[in-house]
C-alpha cells in the first residue's frame, strides 16, 4: 500500500498509508490529518483539500485535469506546486509523495 | 457557560460536522451523536450519481472510520431520539436510556416527500435518499430497460443521466414545464433539457402521473396524468423532502417550514440548536426571509456557526450558499440563491455546454449557474460573498469574463 507524508503548516508531519484508487483526500481524512476539510466530499466542487506539492515530486506529477486546474486558480494561497488532494489517486507510483498543507484549512 | 455535554440528534452531514468542528476547537466535554442508520456517518450526494455507478465503493462514502470516533470521543449511537425532556435537559432514547445534555442539536435532515398516488407501495418503486435505498436500487437500475423518473429535479434527473448511461430507456415526468425549476434559470433548465434529450432521456413535462401500475406485487408501469400508460420496470421519485420536525414540534419548539431558528441558528430554546436541511432560518442571500437549504454547503457551514459558538465565538450565519450536480458530462455548481431574479446575462456558448448564467434582480447579482466553467463559479462566489458589485450592463459586454473581473475588482 502507497505511503504519504503530509506535513502541517506548523512542521507537524503525518505519515500516512492509502489504498491504491483511493484518493489522497480520503486516505489524509482517514488518518485524522488536519488541515484538509474537503467539503464536498471529493466531487472537485470547493477546493477545501488543497495541498502543495513537495518540489521533490512536482515534476513526477500526473498533470491535473481542466476542472482541477480551474477550481485551483481560486485555492486560497495557490502556489505553482498547488493540487486538489481529491483529485489524486493513490497509486505506486505515488509512494512516497510529500505535501505541504496550507494554514488556511484549519 | 460552561458546556459538559453536547448531544447531537442526527449523524448526517451536518450532526458529524458539529462533532467534528467542536472537537477540532478543543471542545473536551462529552459528545454523542445519534443517528438512526445502521453503520457510520456517510455521505449522501454520491447515492444518486457515482455511488451507483460504481465509481465509489461503501467505505469511501464514510466521512471517516471507526477509530475517528473513538480517537476524537464522538460517542456515536445507532438510536431513536422519542423524545425531548426541555425541562430536564435530556433525549430520551427508543432503547429505554436517557441522555443529558447542556447543548443540543437537532440535525434531524428530511424525508423523501412519498408518491402520492395508487400502487406507490409497489416493489420497484424507490426514492433516493439512504445507503440501503441505494444499495437496493443498484443491482435492479443495472438490469432495468424501462425506467420512469418522477420529478426533474437534482435527484431525479441525476438517476435519469445515470440510468441513460447504463443503457435503460428512461422517461421522466414533472409537472412543471422545466426541470431543476426551483434552483436554476430559464437557460440553464433549456441547457439541461438538451444533453438529457441528447443522452436518449424522454422529458415529458406539465405531466404527472395517476398510479403506478403493477402485476404480482411488482411494478409494470405507470399511467400519466393525460391517460397514457408508460411501460416501467423501475421508478425512480424525487419529487423533494419534508423536513423531520416531528420531534422539535412535540417538544414544543416553533416549527415553521422546518425547526424556525435565528440568525444564531438557535431554536426559540437556547439551549438548543437546529441546523442542515431541518432548519429554517432567516437567510442573509434571501432578504432575511425564513428559508430551508437543503444542500452539504448549508450542513457544513452551519454546523461549523453552532460549533464556533458553543466555543464562545457566536457569529450570526451569513454563508454564501452554493450547490452543484453532475449529471452525465455536465458539472453544474450554482453560487448564491436565484429565486426572484429577473433578468440574466449569459457568458460562454450554449452549444458548447461551457456556460454561466449571471442571475440579476434588479441591478443586483444574486446567483451564477456555471455548467462545466468550475474557475467561474470560484470567482462568482468571491463576487457574490461581497462586494463591490458587478453590473447587468458589464457582464452584457462582448466578451465579458466572470474570472478576469474578479482578478480586477478584488481587495
Amino acid at each position: 500500500m502507497p505511503t504519504l507524508t503530509l506535513i502541517e503548516h506548523n512542521g507537524t508531519v503525518h505519515q500516512v498509508t492509502g489504498e491504491i484508487g483511493q484518493s489522497v483526500m480520503q486516505a489524509a481524512m482517514f488518518a485524522s490529518v488536519p488541515g484538509i476539510q474537503g467539503d464536498c466530499g471529493g466531487a472537485c466542487s470547493c477546493a477545501t483539500c488543497h495541498a502543495y506539492v513537495d518540489d521533490q515530486w512536482q515534476v513526477r506529477m500526473p498533470e491535473a485535469e481542466s476542472t482541477e486546474a480551474d477550481m485551483l486558480e481560486y485555492a486560497v494561497g495557490r502556489r505553482a506546486t498547488s493540487r486538489l488532494t481529491c483529485q489524486l489517486v493513490m497509486s505506486e507510483a505515488l509512494d512516497g509523495l510529500v505535501l505541504h498543507l496550507p494554514e488556511s484549512q484549519y | 457557560m460552561s458546556l459538559a455535554s453536547v448531544v447531537i440528534v442526527g449523524a448526517g452531514q451536518a450532526g458529524f460536522q458539529v462533532a467534528t468542528s467542536l472537537r477540532q476547537a478543543g471542545y473536551d466535554g462529552r459528545i454523542s451523536l445519534i443517528g438512526d442508520e445502521p453503520g457510520l456517518p456517510y455521505q449522501r450526494p454520491p447515492l444518486s450519481k457515482a455511488y451507483l455507478l460504481g465509481k465509489i465503493g461503501a467505505t469511501n462514502l464514510l466521512f471517516r472510520p471507526e477509530k475517528f470516533y473513538t480517537e476524537q470521543r464522538i460517542e456515536l449511537r445507532h438510536d431513536r431520539v422519542t423524545a425531548i425532556d426541555r425541562q430536564n435537559r435530556r433525549v430520551l432514547l427508543e432503547g429505554g436510556e436517557a441522555l443529558t445534555y447542556d447543548h443540543l442539536v437537532l440535525a434531524t435532515g428530511a424525508h423523501n416527500r412519498p408518491l402520492p398516488v395508487p400502487g406507490a407501495e409497489l416493489d420497484g418503486v424507490f426514492g433516493i435518499k439512504t445507503m440501503a435505498d441505494a444499495d437496493t436500487l443498484a443491482p435492479l437500475a443495472k438490469q432495468a430497460r424501462n425506467v420512469v423518473v418522477i420529478g426533474a429535479g437534482f435527484i431525479g434527473l441525476e438517476f435519469a443521466a445515470v440510468a441513460a448511461s447504463m443503457g435503460s430507456s428512461v422517461h421522466v415526468l414533472e409537472l412543471g414545464d422545466r426541470p431543476m425549476a426551483r434552483a436554476v434559470s430559464r437557460e440553464m433548465s433549456e441547457l439541461f433539457s438538451q444533453a438529457h434529450r441528447r443522452w436518449g432521456v424522454h422529458l415529458d413535462f406539465r405531466q404527472g402521473l395517476t398510479r403506478v401500475i403493477g402485476d404480482n406485487g411488482r411494478v409494470t408501469g405507470v399511467e400519466t396524468s393525460d391517460g397514457r400508460t408508460l411501460a416501467a420496470d423501475l421508478v425512480v421519485f424525487g419529487i423533494g423532502v419534508i423536513p423531520n420536525v416531528q420531534l422539535a414540534s412535540e417538544a414544543g419548539l416553533d416549527i415553521a417550514n422546518g425547526i424556525k431558528v435565528d440568525a444564531n441558528l438557535l431554536t426559540s430554546d437556547l439551549h438548543i440548536s437546529a441546523i442542515g436541511d431541518v432548519a429554517c432560518f432567516p437567510c442573509l442571500q434571501n432578504d432575511e426571509q425564513p428559508t430551508r437549504l437543503e444542500s452539504v454547503q448549508n450542513a457544513v457551514d452551519q454546523g461549523r456557526t453552532v460549533a464556533a459558538r458553543l466555543m464562545g465565538k457566536p457569529a450570526p450565519y451569513s454563508a454564501l450558499p452554493w450547490f452543484w450536480t453532475d449529471q452525465g458530462d455536465m458539472k453544474l455548481q450554482i453560487a448564491g440563491l436565484s429565486s426572484g431574479y429577473d433578468s440574466t446575462v449569459v457568458v460562454g456558448s450554449m452549444g458548447s455546454a461551457q456556460v454561466s448564467v449571471l442571475c440579476f434582480r434588479g441591478d443586483q447579482l444574486i446567483a451564477v449557474e456555471s455548467c462545466n466553467r468550475p474557475g467561474d463559479h470560484m470567482a462568482a462566489r468571491k463576487i457574490l460573498a461581497r462586494p463591490p458589485q458587478l453590473s447587468p450592463t458589464e457582464a452584457a459586454a462582448t466578451d465579458f469574463d466572470l474570472k478576469a473581473w474578479e482578478a480586477a475588482n478584488r481587495d
